[in-house]
């Protein structure tokens, strides 16, 4: 787990390719099923569950902070020793409990059989599984499966391998359609609707988004479908929409006003619309959030930043701080770093900003705390030994729990870095 | 497979790290997938602590699978023990980790480490976090003070005279229910009657500490659960007795005082000289006869359950009309209390079960888990939380303990809070239709606070009988089963709009019970509509 450490200082996208420290070790990040915290928020009548141990149940109860006691809707189907000792057939088992689930919920209309560390390690054949339970509920509801184990997948690339299990269930659009716009990424409600109306001003109509707040609205996509990445962890998805004849649109994420201004921009230019119309319509959002942010200026300008890796939004949120908001850089931690999707998010970096991609979580704490950085971004473990230490923290979760994209939120964006810096001045204890 | 959505206990390797947590000078290499590191945030986050655990994990990945796990494990092992020289090193694996079999125990002995080595073989698939950490205290114990023990068969060399007699407090851990301040109150309860306490296990004991365990006279069994194993090695390998009674509320820690007394010769009195707590008074003074006859649930882990209930009738004068635990282990313990209060035990990890018989019951006050405290929320009745799992809320900033005299005052005023009080209960119950007192308000004098109460001031349309049915915030629990029970089943009895409206003017914490035993009484005598008078029939029929 350890000497795996390598400087990777090949050219890569953009100028001035900014260097990669590569790292393996102990990761302190979430695994992919923590995306169904949100996930089963987003689309309403689809229903999460997770195949796996007492371990993933405790995760997902845990993970949010928080029980959210309305009934979810998700669950797990806890793998028990009869089912490895082969007592039970676990296929079997799988069919009981999911006949008992869909019978208590009849408004779920998609179920999503979530893959797990164990699953994965006995070989569980959630495919094959799906499809049985598919032919025995369909018209009704529909089965899906994917994996959230941590052995393949980190925190949000969960939701990339969810909405990868959509993209083959996606109508195909008919030749002579119209080009459609296609939103890739959960994003909250209100962001989205935000985009919506944006698009619309620029003479974009044909919008949708994926994943839908309903699994019975899925997207058509086809060679006329263009589509934009709303978040920076969605490979697989964005590959698998691809091969189905979409275009990705390249683009920073739509984080601060140069991100989205750049993200609109990659649509409007897709669609020919004029240069004047898309100032037009996006100045008064570039206006509002140029304020806003410029509230919160003084309080972090200059301040050096840390990243440890989390979701993959560490790259496009440091370089909005850096370049709007003038923070220092010290080390952008990223679990993964997808090259292309982020090529034009690296192009904007400042020369010679450390990047790293993976975890040794004890030797990142080591230089973490060589840096003394004035604020650093790190997961729910690792923040209240960091202030105890007297380093100021910001909790990484809330940057995927928190509307933050958009020009109505980059000012909110901005204060959720500027609060823990105020909080350390206000307090006399 | 068991098809579940919250869980009453972790996995066993969460046991493993409450315990290591909780410890100094010890880490625990755990063989686990990137993801099993969440555990880390319920000892950083809930319980606020400052440091993280003492945990390494391997983070194996799909791609090491096929190549070389057990190479992972070693070399985590041993950067483990160079980066944080402990003085005794865990080792054990998840329930991913468990699939694969790579022995963390054999591989670790296999690097020869400077430090002892206590490996864990915990069974995620049967077992669970109490179990785990019960486990892992046992196992620590047996290797680090195993090297001290006296020759089999030997004698242990009485007390000398004229030294006080000492113990250990065996069972608290990090993570635990206030642990933290249940050790602080115990010790000043041994102290009062000359009871030294030597070793404090595993909260914030060093390896050395679990090492010279043997040397106290007895042992205090603080939480069976995580203890009872150790102190039972403890009593066969060193000859130490320990403790059987757990002391929360007034009686059990009389019972305590008088079991610590027959164990070591010292005279209890002492201790219970003076008026050591206010529960007594504050139970036998006026105000709390409203207190009487509350029916009450209690649910929790089997040594909280236990005690929960005997504070409950014979101390505060409750109705204990059910009990429960999800502590298997403990079943015994709680069916034989359920048989003292004629009640039916319930020993279940299955929350949804918990839920139903909490509705079924209709009881005035819950005492439980956080789990219970989210049902009864929804029920419209008071909780108050006695056992883990827990919340953030549970670690108050306060000294807060549940044992011995403090516990007994923190147990009376954290039950009764709950509880709509003397004078307010009457009132309610006088004037029904007050425009602003009724239970539809919000809780706030405030203009905002009082969305509710203005909805409710409009006039509102007489609802068909099934839609009432789902308004009763019984029925308010889980939206499926509200759906399912919206409209009532052919044969039982149905509400005619008077009884319904009648039914409004009781105070809506003993509506559901109302509710509950009309409709029996009907049933029972085959009243097919319910009137006004089947209602009053009813009432007089069961009592208040």
């Amino acid at each position: 787990m350890s000497d795996v450490a390598t400087l990777d200082s090949k050219p890569g996208a953009g100028c001035g390719a900014p260097e990669v420290l590569r790292e393996r070790g102990q990761r302190e990040v979430f695994c992919g099923l923590t995306g169904i915290i949100w996930l089963h928020r987003k689309i309403q009548d689809a229903f999460f569950l997770i195949v796996g141990s007492r371990t993933c149940a405790h995760l997902m109860q845990s993970a949010a902070g928080v029980m959210i006691f309305a009934e979810p809707r998700f669950g797990t189907a806890i793998i028990e020793e009869r089912d490895l000792a082969g007592m039970a057939d676990a296929n079997d088992e799988l069919d009981k409990v999911v006949t008992r689930l869909l019978a208590r919920r009849p408004d779920i209309k998609m179920l999503f059989l979530v893959g797990s560390c164990p699953s994965e390690v006995i070989k569980l054949d959630l495919s094959r599984a799906a499809q049985r339970l598919s032919k025995r509920f369909l018209p009704d509801v529909r089965v899906l499966n994917y994996t959230g184990s941590g052995i393949e997948t980190t925190f949000t690339q969960g939701e990339d391998m969810c909405l990868a299990s959509l993209v083959p269930e996606l109508p195909a659009a008919s030749e002579g359609d119209a080009p459609n716009l296609l939103i890739v990424g959960a994003l909250a409600d209100v962001v989205e609707d935000q985009f919506v109306r944006t698009f619309g001003k620029l003479g974009i109509e044909e919008v949708s988004a994926l994943p839908p707040r309903r699994s019975t609205e899925l997207p058509a996509v086809g060679p006329h479908t263009r589509f934009l990445l709303a978040q920076p962890f969605l490979g697989e998805t964005a590959r698998l929409l691809e091969s189905r004849g979409a275009q990705r649109l390249a683009a920073p994420f739509p984080l601060g006003v140069e991100g989205t201004t750049g993200w609109l921009k990659a649509a409007a230019d897709a669609w020919d619309v004029k240069a004047e119309t898309f100032e037009a319509v996006v100045a008064p959002g570039q206006q509002r959030a140029r304020v806003a942010i410029e509230r919160y200026r003084e309080r972090l300008a200059g301040q050096s930043l840390f990243f440890f890796p989390d979701s993959q939004l560490e790259i496009p949120i440091a370089r909005f701080l850096s370049r709007e908001l003038d923070m220092q850089l010290v080390e952008v931690g990223t679990p993964y770093l997808h090259r292309q999707h982020m090529a034009e998010e690296l192009a904007l970096l400042p020369t010679g900003v450390q990047l790293s991609e993976g975890q040794h979580v004890d030797r990142q704490i080591d230089r973490c705390r060589a840096a003394r950085p004035d604020l650093t971004v790190c997961g729910l473990g690792l923040a209240n030994p960091f202030e105890q230490e007297g380093l100021t923290t910001k909790w990484s979760i809330e940057l995927v729990f928190t509307p933050i994209q958009g020009f109505e939120q980059a000012g909110d964006l901005a204060e959720l870095f500027a609060r823990p810096l105020v909080r350390r001045t206000k307090l006399e204890v | 497979m068991q098809l579940t959505v919250w869980t009453y206990e972790g996995p066993p390797h969460v046991g493993a790290m409450r315990v290591a947590t909780a410890m100094k000078d010890v880490h625990y290499v755990l063989h686990a997938p990137q993801g099993d590191t969440y555990a880390d945030l319920l000892f950083t986050m809930i319980e606020r602590r400052d440091k993280r655990p003492p945990v390494t994990y391997t983070t194996f990945q799909a791609r090491d699978l096929g190549s070389d796990t057990a190479e992972l494990f070693k070399t985590a092992a041993a950067e483990a023990v160079e980066r944080f020289q402990p003085k005794a090193l865990l080792v054990g694996a998840s329930c991913t980790a468990e699939l694969i079999q790579d022995d963390p125990g054999g591989l670790a002995k296999a690097l020869n480490l400077s430090v002892p080595v206590v490996p864990l073989e915990l069974p995620s698939y049967s077992k669970k976090e109490n179990w785990g950490a019960a486990e892992t205290f046992y196992q620590t114990v047996r290797t680090l003070a195993g090297p001290n023990a006296p020759a089999p068969g030997s004698e242990r060399t009485p007390r000398p005279v004229g030294r006080a007699p000492s113990c250990n407090l065996l069972g608290p851990t990090a993570l635990g229910f206030r642990h933290r301040d249940d050790v602080l109150e115990v010790r000043k309860l041994l102290e009062s009657i000359g009871v030294e306490v030597r070793v404090v296990a595993p909260l914030n004991a060093t390896p050395a500490d679990i090492a010279r365990l043997g040397e106290a006279d007895f042992n205090v069994v603080l939480y069976p659960e995580i203890a009872l194993s150790a102190a039972s090695w403890l009593k066969r390998t060193f000859r130490q007795p320990h403790t059987t009674v757990v002391p929360i509320g007034i009686g059990a820690t009389k019972d305590f005082l008088k079991e610590v007394g027959e164990l070591t010769g010292v005279d209890p009195n002492p201790a219970l000289a003076g008026e050591p707590s206010r529960l007594p008074w504050w139970s036998r003074s006026i105000d709390s006869t409203y207190l009487t006859g509350k029916r009450v649930f209690v649910f929790g882990d089997g040594t909280h359950a236990v005690a929960a209930a005997r504070v409950a009738q014979e101390e505060l004068g409750f109705e204990v009309v059910g009990i429960g635990t999800y502590s298997r282990e403990m079943a015994r313990e709680v069916r034989a209390v359920a048989e003292r209060y004629g009640v039916e035990a319930l020993i279940t990890d299955d929350y949804l079960e918990v839920e139903e018989r909490i509705e079924a019951l209709q009881p005035e006050l819950v005492l439980g888990t956080q789990m219970e405290r989210h049902m009864a929320k929804r029920l419209g009745i008071g909780c108050a939380v006695i056992s883990a799992p827990v919340h953030v809320q549970d670690y108050p900033a306060r000294y807060a303990p549940q044992m011995g005299w403090e516990g007994a005052n923190v147990l009376f005023d954290t039950w009764v809070h709950p509880l709509v009080m003397g004078l307010e209960e009457h009132l309610l119950g006088m004037f029904r239709e007050d425009f602003e007192f009724h239970d539809e308000a919000g809780g706030s004098h405030l203009a905002h606070g009082t969305r509710r109460a203005t909805a409710a001031a409009e006039p509102v349309p007489e609802p068909a009988a099934a839609e009432i049915r789902i308004a009763a915030p019984v029925l308010q629990a889980a939206e499926s089963r509200a759906e399912a029970e919206s409209a009532p089943a052919a044969g039982e009895p149905a509400w005619t709009a008077e009884a319904e409206k009648e039914l409004k003017k009781i105070p809506f914490f003993v509506r559901g019970k109302a509710r509950r035993n009309t409709e029996r009484f009907a049933a029972e005598h085959g009243v097919a509509a319910i009137t006004v008078e089947t209602l009053y029939d009813a009432k007089a029929h069961f009592g208040k």
